[in-house]
């Protein structure tokens, strides 16, 4: 009986400190995102989980990005991020979004990674008036979505529909193919959206789509339907879907016999995805992708050598580049803005024109999408090739 | 021609279904449980064979033999540390901590190493590809099949001509008697769980060659099909388990071949289903009366 007690007592004094320390937490809230010399930007990324190694990437470029810009500081104030791991996951990315805004109380937040979990924090950005700048998300639902402009949503990527016209464009002027087929992962919106694109383009070139598949992401076991693909013929496969799938996918497909060339998006662009498929079954792959490291031109050089200096000389991918523009990104407009007023970065982020960075030339459109180039590279041995840049 | 392609596309994945389900049904056989942790050995056990090809720099073999036995034991302390003190209590207790334990073993691997896939080196065993007829035949689903059945007949061998299985025979038909007649009661049951989840160990190992990638939730799918798969055979029943998994899987491949891709774990289910109302005895089970 007295344990009993004493446990109540307990769980009630406990239950009284929390209720008093949120209270405080919320007490002291005030618009300054940051105090004195630091400006607080949140950055809710995919850090484990299933596309991990997204998050993980843009959180290197970003830090690169950061540490470049602390040097001299904006206005003699330096940049702190905060960092939150959504663990790939949508409602961890809400969570994620209430925890920086409410809490934090951060000047902007860089995040997520993919699509659905960009979109998981819009409505969360947009009540508390807190710009978000998505790196990699490339639906176009993130920043307008229902007729209506999400104004506090920004990106650093291009959008979805770009990438699968500038495809169907690369498939039937650069490998003249007749016919094609298109296997999408069916929980996924950006691989309908690269689909959708894709299959509207191909068409106005006059080629024809001659199967159509879907996939769950987490199968692994694709061999039937690659079956029923192999026998429809098609001189080309479009395959818009992330690298886990990818991977398996190409692998099987190579096993089952199915040579013809394959493309896909960014999604592919991981390591893991020449671990899952192999280097030779990879050969005559494409994909559309943000920037090449084997691009010639100067600033992508530098950002290249910095890197490799930052990071044990490894390669940067497209989303340490993504990682590394998105800093600039947002430090361009804030100090454009000349405060880290949320509103007032919102709006200098508007205006972002002309912005020479690593994955290309920004102007923001009136739906805060860049207008940007694509490049398109070619897997050899496992390695990416810079193949050839398509500008909008 | 395309059909016999598929057929051989749904045994090979059968195969791997039917080594889980061997494990399912032989625990159940023996203290009627069903063991939902089975799919999670599953995984363990293909981690272990991961970690023994790339740390280690082991050849397919040992591996296959260090992940069985690492299983077997793992196998064997879960039984004791969850089961076993439950070995009187309702049936219902004991199926809801095999759930409990089940997601202890995925969320507690996550916990230790995140949730990251891995991939298994592509080349631990060579994949030469057959063309007969214009149906293309990997080595690796040869050897996948193969393996099953091996493993099969020396479970029924262990099951049939061995004094442990004549135990486990025992204890399965009457627990109670079999101890008045001097059957330790417990090492057989522990003697189950070990040779059971030594077999979802090894087709863990067989799982990441033949589809290389491995991540830490990959046992639920695979662990509820191999479920469906030797209620399909008749659960209990060792030749079941293993009828049970190629079927479930030649029906997957079918579906897919229909151009219902999406539809597949879906119908795995729709045959469960139907399976319990219409056969609930399985397709290998025999129908028993019991005396009241």
């Amino acid at each position: 009986m007295k344990k009993k007690k004493l446990a109540g007592a307990f769980l009630s004094l406990s239950l009284a400190a929390g209720m008093l320390a949120g209270c405080s937490g919320s007490g002291s809230s005030d618009k300054s995102s940051g105090d004195g010399d630091t400006i607080k930007i949140g950055v809710n990324l995919e850090l484990s989980g299933g596309v991990a190694s997204y998050g993980q990437s843009i959180a290197e470029g970003l830090e690169l990005a950061t540490e470049e810009i602390n040097k001299e500081g904006i206005d003699g104030k330096k940049i702190k991020l905060i960092k939150v791991d959504n663990k790939s996951e949508a409602s961890e990315a809400t969570s994620g979004a209430i925890k920086l805004t409410s809490q934090d109380q951060v000047a902007a937040i860089v995040g997520a990674a993919t699509s659905t979990n960009s979109i998981a924090q819009v409505q969360i950005a947009q009540d508390n008036k807190v710009p978000v700048i998505s790196p990699s998300g490339t639906s176009p639902e993130i920043t307008f979505s229902k007729d209506k402009l999400n104004d506090y949503i920004f990106r650093t990527s291009f959008i979805d529909p770009f990438q699968g016209t500038v495809a169907a464009n690369f498939a039937s002027k650069e490998i003249k193919a007749k016919s094609a087929a298109i296997y999408i992962d069916s929980a996924s919106d950006y691989s309908k959206g690269l689909a959708a694109a894709f299959k509207e383009q191909f068409e106005k070139n006059g080629g024809k789509i001659v199967a159509e598949e879907a996939y769950i992401a987490k199968d692994t076991d694709f061999r039937s339907t690659l079956t029923r693909l192999k026998s429809a013929k098609p001189d080309f496969i479009f395959l818009p879907g992330y690298y886990e799938e990818a991977g398996l996918i190409v692998k099987q497909a190579r096993e089952t016999g199915l040579d013809v060339p394959f493309m896909g998006g960014d999604g592919w662009d991981s390591p893991k995805l020449v671990e899952i498929a192999g280097a030779k079954a990879l050969n005559n792959t494409f994909i559309t992708n943000h920037y090449s490291s084997g691009d010639p031109d100067e600033k992508i050089q530098n950002f290249v050598s910095a890197f490799k200096a930052k990071y044990k000389d490894k390669s940067p991918d497209a989303f340490n580049a993504l990682g590394y523009d998105t800093g600039y990104f947002l430090a361009d407009a804030i100090k454009r803005a000349g405060s880290a007023d949320s509103t007032k970065i919102k709006e200098a982020l508007e205006k972002t024109k002309n912005l020479e960075l690593v994955t290309g030339t920004f102007t923001l459109d009136e739906k805060h999408n860049p207008i940007k180039s694509a490049t398109i590279l070619e897997f050899k041995e496992g390695k990416q090739v810079f193949n050839t840049k398509i500008n909008p | 021609m395309e059909l016999i392609q598929q057929l051989i596309n749904g045994v090979s994945l059968g195969s791997i279904y039917a080594l889980i389900a061997l494990g399912y049904t032989m625990v159940y056989g023996i203290v009627k449980l069903i063991n939902f942790a089975h799919g999670d050995v599953f995984m363990v056990g293909s981690f272990v064979g991961f970690y023994s090809i790339t740390v280690l720099d082991l050849s397919f073999v040992p591996a296959l033999l260090i992940s069985m036995t690492v299983c077997a034991l793992f196998g064997v302390l879960i039984e004791r540390i969850a089961y076993k003190p439950l070995r009187n209590a309702t049936r219902i207790a004991a199926l809801i901590t095999a759930i409990g334990v089940s997601l202890l073993i995925e969320y507690g691997f996550i916990y230790v190493r995140g949730a990251q896939p891995e991939a298994y080196p592509n080349d631990v065993l060579p994949t030469d590809k057959f063309d007969i007829f214009g149906v293309s035949i990997n080595s690796q689903s040869i050897l996948i099949f193969g393996v099953a059945v091996v493993l099969m007949i020396i479970l029924q061998i262990i099951v049939h001509k061995t004094k442990i299985g004549k135990a486990m025979r025992a204890v399965s038909f009457d627990a109670d008697a079999a101890k008045l007649m001097g059957i330790n009661v417990n090492n057989t049951i522990s003697a189950t769980f070990a040779i059971g989840s030594a077999l979802a160990g090894a087709a863990g190992v067989i799982f990441g060659i033949y589809y290389i990638k491995i991540e830490p939730l990959m046992g639920v799918l695979p662990g509820l099909k191999a479920f469906v798969a030797a209620v399909l055979g008749g659960i209990g029943i060792i030749p079941g388990a293993m009828v049970g998994g190629l079927l479930l899987g030649v029906i997957e491949a079918l579906v897919s071949a229909a151009g219902y891709s999406l539809w597949r774990d879906a119908v795995a289910f729709v045959v469960l289903i139907l399976i319990l109302i219409f056969m609930p005895q399985g397709l290998f089970g025999k129908n028993k009366k019991e005396k009241v």
